[in-house]
């Protein structure tokens, strides 16, 4: 049970958050959004709530929502670089299949 | 599948909803592309990670560089390497800038100038286009989507027909425009959000080409444009210049052709920026026929050398302290924008002048950007409703109408911020007007001959009346980019006509800097004038309405009642010829009182007339 993050976005998160100026982490999960059933949330997360699942994974703290757990357990949060373009991916071992773009997902 | 990026809390997009979007600092020698993301603004690099794009494109047969690799050749091939083209923009040929003269082949096209290149003839637009094209190209690259749109910043003096062209610019390379926003604008942006401070601050941007001042308002996350100023023709090139043309005389050289005087430049530039941290360069001028000679520049010789363009850079600054109703001290902070300011001895003149270090907390050269793609990012709807803001601008000429006697009516003053809608009524000055022509100028000057006309139209149609009867309600409007439409609308009958001011491509900088001036200086002479045309106008208008009279109701004179009024007509007509207004005023008086008991007599008439054959009760009350 556990949800991590590759060394090189861990790197840039803490890179980001250091410009940002504030924030106790990062926060992952999901909403019911989007073309094929679930879109992911990626947000800085400057409060920690009650409830939340506190991994911590090279030193930044990644914050889960219990019900969103579930769907993203076992996830390796990754930074890749692709040509220009760099940003954020989700290795979710959960998805069973998700749209042309990956923005959203099925479980 | 597509890469994510972080967002501040409760803002993660839905699913392909995320609205890409970009400010572009399109400088006259740099080009920044920036954009949000990760919550963070930060300008795009190319692959070799520089940000700055300069804004120099080579034309070869059948082939277009733009960017480093056109700049690395631009010594071998000067004519076909078109750099500084934003001095062009709007621009005819006749006030084409000399410099710009002097380094290209420029051809005249009717409107904007043209550069002869063997790739063809290139308008500026074209030219500043390809430069946006690779910005656009490299955008999406690095996003990875098709942008929703993007903020171009244009300087603050830039007039109506540059900033259209600015507009064709993104047009052609395949851009929305969102907004074109004023360069110092963007700054404030840039540092109003990152710092949150409240209070008047002064944004000093000294780029390669232009020179603009402003005087802001920060205050609730509202930025005000209290004022701007500037010089459009004074940059970092100009330092270059300075110092190229001092290394040029020590070498005694013969003639430089243009390649040479290039290359020149280029070392004069280099030797500008080692300035900046250290006291003494190594200049390596190159000689005619090959060779190189040392020469050795201190940074006080540097400092002496360029000491009159700095000095000229506070002239504007003075006056958009005077325009703002402020002096230095009141100034909380300074920031400074530009390649440029990065000067020490600029820096150490601003400080000088504001009696306070001036912030540089933002890459001088990225802050416009940064600016920019904050704005974008608002535009484009990225932002909570709640965290709007409004954002202020102002317009840099006095915009206004040609009235009878050549006089002008100030419709919108300078200064008055953007967006602004202002209307006003005019009426028609003879009996039986049928038409009105709306002549728009620009300028500080009271007389139309000295401003500058911008467009002209006619309001056809208003229906007969007896002059100063008709209403027409002349509206002027500017949008949030500094555009201008004028309508006008006689209110009876509904008639309408306007007009969008198009560029008319026509004035320089110069121009418009010694209008301002001249506005100031001749600020007595024009009142003097306003009140010689306006009592001519008066005397016009009288002598007329009383002829008319005279025709139609001789009978009511006797020989020498009429006699009289002849004579009062004939002595104004004289006195109308000459310059003194108050004589005119009082030959009108005379007239005035020569025709009272005649117009009295009209009237009694008229209502005799009027009411002859009415019952009393059917008259209107």
């Amino acid at each position: 049970m556990a949800v991590t993050l590759s060394a090189s976005a861990a790197r840039h998160v803490a890179n980001f958050m250091t410009k940002r100026g504030k924030g106790v982490g990062i926060r992952l999960g999901v909403k019911t959004s989007g073309c094929s059933g679930m879109a992911y949330k990626l947000e800085y997360a400057d409060e920690q709530a009650g409830d939340d699942l506190v991994f911590e994974s090279h030193g930044v703290k990644v914050l889960v929502d219990p019900k969103s757990l579930p769907y993203i357990d076992g996830t390796e949060l990754d930074f890749v670089k692709e040509g220009l373009n760099e940003g954020f991916k989700f290795n979710n071992p959960n998805v069973k299949d998700a749209c042309g773009c990956g923005e959203s997902f099925n479980v | 599948m597509a890469l994510l990026q972080l967002s501040e809390p409760g803002e993660s997009p839905a699913p392909h909803t995320r609205r890409l979007a970009v400010g572009i600092d399109l400088g006259t020698t740099n080009s920044l592309v920036a954009t949000v993301r990760h919550s963070l603004t930060e300008c795009l690099p190319d692959e070799q990670g520089r940000a700055l794009l300069p804004s120099v494109v080579r034309y070869a047969k059948g082939s277009v560089t733009v960017g480093a690799d056109a700049l690395a050749v631009q010594a071998q091939d000067p004519r076909n390497t078109i750099a500084s083209v934003k001095r062009l923009m709007g621009r005819g040929l006749a006030d084409a800038d000399p410099a710009m003269r002097a380094r290209f082949d420029l051809a005249d096209a009717g409107g904007m100038v043209r550069i002869k290149t063997v790739a063809g003839e290139k308008s500026p637009v074209e030219v500043s286009a390809e430069i946006l094209k690779v910005l656009r190209a490299r955008a999406e690259e690095t996003l990875d989507g098709e942008l929703v749109g993007a903020v171009i910043t244009v300087p603050a003096y830039f007039d109506d027909a540059q900033r259209q062209a600015t507009k064709d610019a993104a047009r052609v390379a395949g851009l929305n425009v969102l907004r074109l926003l004023n360069e110092p604008t963007a700054a404030a942006i840039a540092y109003g959000l990152d710092e949150g401070a409240e209070g008047v601050y002064a944004v000093f941007d000294l780029g390669g080409g232009t020179f603009d001042f402003s005087v802001l308002r920060l205050s609730k996350g509202v930025f005000e444009v209290m004022a701007t100023s500037g010089d459009s023709a004074l940059g970092g090139d100009d330092f270059d210049e300075a110092l190229a043309q001092w290394l040029h005389a020590e070498t005694r050289g013969a003639d430089l052709d243009c390649g040479s005087h290039r290359a020149l430049l280029a070392e004069a530039r280099r030797v500008k920026e080692a300035l900046t941290a250290s006291a003494t360069v190594t200049a390596e001028v190159p000689l005619l026929g090959g060779g190189k000679r040392d020469i050795g520049v201190s940074a006080t010789h540097f400092h002496a050398l360029t000491k009159p363009l700095i000095e000229r850079c506070f002239s504007p600054v003075k006056k958009a302290l005077r325009d703002a109703g402020l002096k230095a001290p009141d100034i909380e902070a300074v920031v400074l924008v530009g390649g440029a300011t990065r000067m020490p001895h600029l820096r150490d003149a601003v400080q000088a002048f504001f009696g306070r270090t001036p912030h540089t907390d933002i890459d001088p050269d990225k802050v416009v950007a940064i600016g920019a793609a904050i704005q974008a990012n608002v535009l484009a709807g990225n932002r909570r409703a709640d965290e709007d803001w409004l954002l202020l601008d102002v317009i840099p000429l006095s915009l206004g109408l040609e009235t009878m006697g050549g006089l002008v009516e100030r419709i919108i003053t300078r200064n008055s911020t953007i967006p602004v809608a202002k209307a006003q009524e005019f009426t028609t000055y003879k009996d039986g007007q049928t038409a009105m022509a709306i002549n728009v100028v620009q300028g500080e000057r009271d007389l139309v001959s000295e401003c500058r006309a911008l467009a002209r139209f006619e309001l056809r149609g208003i229906p007969p009346m007896a002059a100063g009867a008709a209403r027409i309600r002349v509206t002027f409007q500017v949008d949030a980019d500094g555009l201008l439409s004028v309508s006008a609308r006689e209110q009876t009958s509904g008639v309408e006509a306007s007009v969008s001011v198009k560029p008319s491509y026509g004035l320089s900088d110069d121009e418009i800097t010694a209008m301002l001036k001249a506005g100031a200086e001749h600020a007595t002479a024009d009142m003097q004038e306003r009140a010689l045309r306006e009592q001519q106008v008066e005397a016009d208008r009288l002598v007329d309405a009383t002829r008319q009279a005279l025709a139609a109701d001789a009978a009511l004179l006797s020989a020498e009642e009429r006699s009289a009024i002849d004579q009062a007509i004939d002595a104004l007509r004289t006195l109308r010829q000459g310059e003194d207004h108050l004589a005119i005023k009082a030959g009108i008086e005379a007239l005035s009182r020569a025709t009272a008991d005649f117009a009295a007599r009209r009237m009694d008439q008229a209502i005799r007339n009027a009411l002859t054959g009415s019952r009393i009760d059917n008259l209107p009350v």
